[in-house]
Order: structure tokens, then sequence, then C-alpha cells
């Protein structure tokens, strides 16, 4: 675990060396911005729902690019064989990438914190579901990380990495706006699979256990799937 | 200190390294040399436990490669080639991480970093990203890297590809240095580099060791009969043959083809026993003759002849 903590410390350093990531921060605020307050007078609720409805959508495009690097860098310049041959474990490496994954996303919301706090100036703000939208995003978030670590995994280029990503993400995200073409039977299920599902029912301020075992299962696959793909490849 | 035994591996239907044994003491510089895709690298990232084997085992002191991979990896500082670091991080932060990951103490990593930074002459871009330096700097980081643990074991691939005259022989002074208290394997295809740093050289070629043994030995071994090249002017080959053939020692006489045009010199090679120089037979054997005796020297087989012949392309 202290590796994995080594390597988290160091890759959530090295993403704020390169420009990367103040870029993505930049466009993920000024998306996010846009979209809620441009709509937000128009409904004339103090509330953040706008805001977290939004967010499946447009996480399944950022984290990718938050992504895309993590393992496709380390394979196109060769250091993953060094990082490999230090005594560290599968594990380590994927838990600190996903870790240092993780926290440079609630990095990306912090700044976001100024939304709620202007919109409780406008009115009447239920702080509840605001709180559990947070948990929902970082829950969210850390479930695409890992998807998005999954792919990176996969493929030395970042483009492919970051296209798989977004695939994958934004299935999960539309899956149950497609229901109506499926047969009755089969509703309830795939709906369960849809992580917009799970993530409304946080962010409406409802903290249910399956809804968080949801998410910490999804993770738990994608990085248990990096996991595979990184002793196959040795 | 390190047992390899059968080591082998398969990458689809490809055979990269086949049965290999090999058994590295205590302070020994092994050079592993090979044609391009003979499987050095591939041993050697066996070695490191980068790539499992298909089959074998390799075993580092009291520790196996399949149950015990993390304590192997504490023994071994690795290089891999052309030391692909961190692009975007400092030299400093990055020997720190490796101080780190290697679980140094917190006393001792900077005068480790430090020790480290005089040893392989990195102190003056300490403070630049891994990036923006030469690659003889960067091989230099890799090789600080590969050292941080102060590891029992230093493998190198490919050290000095790339460098220019000077860099090589700073690099080869450093792996020189190392290998006084350290086992030390260096993979390479360059010939007098292992000559000049290696106390036991291994031969392999498409995945088989060819030649196991000291620089000495490999030529020693691998040489068996050896030739004597000779020119003389106003003889004929036949009676040539007859004199120098009655010598004893003298397996073949045959006859050369000719370097030069412009005098009408025989040039002959003469093949001899292994055992003794029979030059001054032959010289004495021609004194009595009236030919003259323009030419008369031994082939030495060196690293190159050997290597030549054992990896050539059937």
């Amino acid at each position: 675990m202290r590796q994995a903590t080594i390597i988290c410390r160091k890759e959530f350093k090295s993403y704020f060396v390169s420009p990367i990531a103040y870029i993505v921060i930049s466009i993920f605020l000024l998306v996010t911005g846009w979209f809620f307050f441009s709509v937000f007078f128009l409904y004339d609720q103090a509330s953040l729902r706008n805001f977290f409805q939004l967010l499946p959508l447009i996480f399944s495009f950022v984290v990718p690019a938050i992504t895309m690097r993590l393992f496709s860098e380390e394979l196109n310049v060769g250091s993953y064989e060094i990082l490999l041959t230090l005594p560290v474990t599968f594990w380590d490496v994927v838990l600190g990438k996903f870790l240092a994954g993780v926290g440079f996303l609630v990095c990306m919301l912090i700044p976001t914190i100024s939304y709620p706090i202007t919109v409780s100036f406008l009115g009447q703000l239920d702080w509840g579901p605001v709180l559990g939208g947070y948990m929902g995003a970082i829950l969210l978030g850390g479930a695409f990380t890992a998807i998005g670590l999954f792919a990176s995994s996969l493929t030395r280029n970042q483009i492919t990495s970051f296209i798989i990503a977004v695939a994958i993400c934004f299935a999960l995200t539309v899956i149950d706006r497609t229901l109506f073409f499926l047969p009755r039977s089969a509703l309830g299920f795939i709906s369960y699979l849809g992580t917009d599902f799970h993530f409304q029912n946080i962010s409406k301020g409802i903290v249910d256990s399956r809804d968080i075992l949801y998410f910490l299962s999804v993770s738990f696959v994608a990085l248990y799937g990096a996991r595979l793909v990184m002793q196959e490849k040795s | 200190m390190i047992h390899v035994e059968g080591l082998t591996k398969y990458y689809g239907d490809l055979c990269a390294v086949n049965q290999i044994d090999l058994d590295i003491p205590k302070g020994e510089i092994m050079g592993l040399l090979g044609p391009n895709g003979a499987g050095k690298t591939t041993t050697l990232r066996m070695l490191t436990g980068f790539l499992r084997p298909t089959s074998g085992s390799i075993r580092v002191k009291e520790f196996t490669a399949q149950e015990e991979p993390l304590e192997i990896k504490k023994l071994i500082g690795y290089l891999p080639e052309s030391a692909p670091l961190y692009q975007d991080m400092l030299v400093y932060d990055y020997l720190s991480y490796v101080a780190d990951i290697r679980q140094l103490k917190k006393d001792r990593k900077q005068s480790r970093i430090e020790q480290l930074a005089d040893l392989c002459g990195i102190r003056e871009v300490m403070h630049r990203p891994i990036g923006e330096l030469s690659k003889g700097y960067k091989q230099r980081v890799g090789l600080a890297h590969s050292m941080m643990s102060d590891p029992e074991i230093l493998i190198v691939d490919e050290a000095t590809s790339g460098l220019d005259p000077n860099q090589i022989v700073e690099i080869r002074d450093i792996i020189r240095r190392i290998g006084k208290e350290k086992t030390v394997i260096l993979s390479t295809h360059i010939l007098s580099e292992a000559e000049a740093t290696c106390d036991r050289i291994v031969i392999i070629n498409r995945g088989k060791i060819v030649a196991d043994g000291s620089t000495e030995t490999l030529i020693r071994s691998a040489s068996g009969d050896f030739f004597i090249h000779s020119s003389l002017q106003g003889a004929q080959f036949d009676s040539v043959k007859s004199e120098l053939g009655s010598i004893d020692g003298v397996l073949d006489i045959a006859p050369r083809k000719k370097d030069r045009e412009e005098d009408d010199a025989l040039d002959i090679k003469i093949t001899c026993r292994a055992d003794g120089d029979i030059r001054e037979k032959i010289y004495r054997k021609i004194k009595e003759t009236d030919w003259v005796l323009l030419e008369l020297h031994r082939e030495t087989k060196t690293l190159e002849n050997i290597f030549r012949e054992l990896t050539r392309e059937n």
C-alpha cells in the first residue's frame, strides 16, 4: 500500500506539470458553467439539479481525457518497463494511478462549489441534495476513472485509449435512454446497468447502498481488468 | 548469486529464448552478446521480472521468480535499453521518487542522491526535465536510477548505444567501478566493449547459448586450428607444398587469391595445429631454398571472428 501511495503522489504531481490538467479543468468549468447557468434563470429554482443531471454526460468525455495518459504514455515511452522492475506489485500500480486520477477529479470539482454558493445567495438552497450530488459525482467519476484506466492499459496510443474509454462511459450513461427498444422483461436489468439511473438517485439526495455498491463494483471490475491486462503483457 | 535453468520464452509461435542455463556468481561482470534479435533483451527482461518465462526457473540468492518476485526486484537494479524515463519529470524529482519506491530511509535518501549525482556526473542537470537532456545524460540518470538502492545485482541493456566515444568510455568506467563489488550483467552488440569490461562473455544466437566463458578461453576454445599467411617470390606451388608440408604441425597448404597484381609472388595459406607456433620452422625451411620471403604472418582470432563464426546465418 505504501508503494501505491508513492505512485499516486508521483502521478498526481505530474498532472500539474503538463498543461493538459489546466486545459481539462478549464474546459470542464466552461462547459458545466455554460450549460448550468444558461438555463438556470428559466427554471427559476434554487437547486443544482440541472448541474448534476449534466454530469454523467460531461464526465464521459472529460474523465477519459484525464485517464488516457496514465498507462498509454508509459507504454509508449517505455517507462512501463522500469516501473514494473521496481519492487511494486500490479495492484500497487493500478491503485496508485487510479487514486491519482480520482484525486485530480476532486481538484476539478472543487471550483464548482462556487455554483451552489452563488445559488444560495439567490434563493433557498437545500444543501442535502448538493452534498449527495458531490458524493455521487465522486463515485461516478471514480467508476469512469477506473474504466479510463482500463482503456489506457490496453493501448500505447493515447487517442485510442481516449476513444475506447469514451465509448464505454458514454454507453453506460445513455443505456437507460435506449430502453424503449427493449422488451419489457429486460427493462429493470438494463436500467440497473446504466450509470445515469444510479447517479440521479444519489444526486436527488437519496443515498441507497445499492447505488454506492453499483459504482464501487464498476470501479472494481474495471481496475481488475486493468490488472489482468498488465499481467497479460508480462 | 543468479541461477537460471531451462529458461524459455515464446511470443506466440516465435521462440525468443530457448532453454538457457546460466550460473552467475557474485561479483562477476557478465557480458551478454548476440546479433540483433538473438534474445538478449528478452533474457534480461525475464531476469528482472518484467516478463514471465514460458518455462524454466530463475533463482536469485534464495528467492525464486515464481514465488517471491518482489524480493528479487529489490535485489536488482535495471536500466532498460535507451533509458526510457519519465520525460516531464525533473532529474532530482525522479531520483527522489525512485528512492521512495526503493524504500530508502529519509535520512539516507538525500545523501544517496548526492552520492549518485557525483558518481554519474549529473550534478549540473539535477533541476532540468529529463526530456530535455542529451542522450548521454539520460543514460547517466538511468544508471543513477538503477543504483539507487545500492542493489547487489545491476543489469544494463545496451548501456552505450548511441553515445559518443567519450561518453562510452565514461559509462564503461562507471560500470567497471560498480563491478568491483557488485554482480553486473550487461548486454551489448559491441564486441570491443564486452572485451574491455566483462570478466565473462556469453554469446547467444537465436535464443540459445552458443559460447560461454572468459574472453581468453573463448578465443582459445573456438580457434582450434589457426592459419599462417605467407607470400613467396620465385616459388612454385607444388614444390612449396612438398617442402613445407613436411614440417610437423602443418595440416594443409592452399594457394590464396592474390591481393596484389603487380608482383609474381605466390601467396599461400598454411593451416596449422593449434599447439605451438611453427613460424620459426617455416622460416628456417624457406631459408634453405632460394625463394624470397615477402610476407609471413599469423592470423590471430579475435572475439569478432568467433562471434561471426558462432552467429553466422547458415
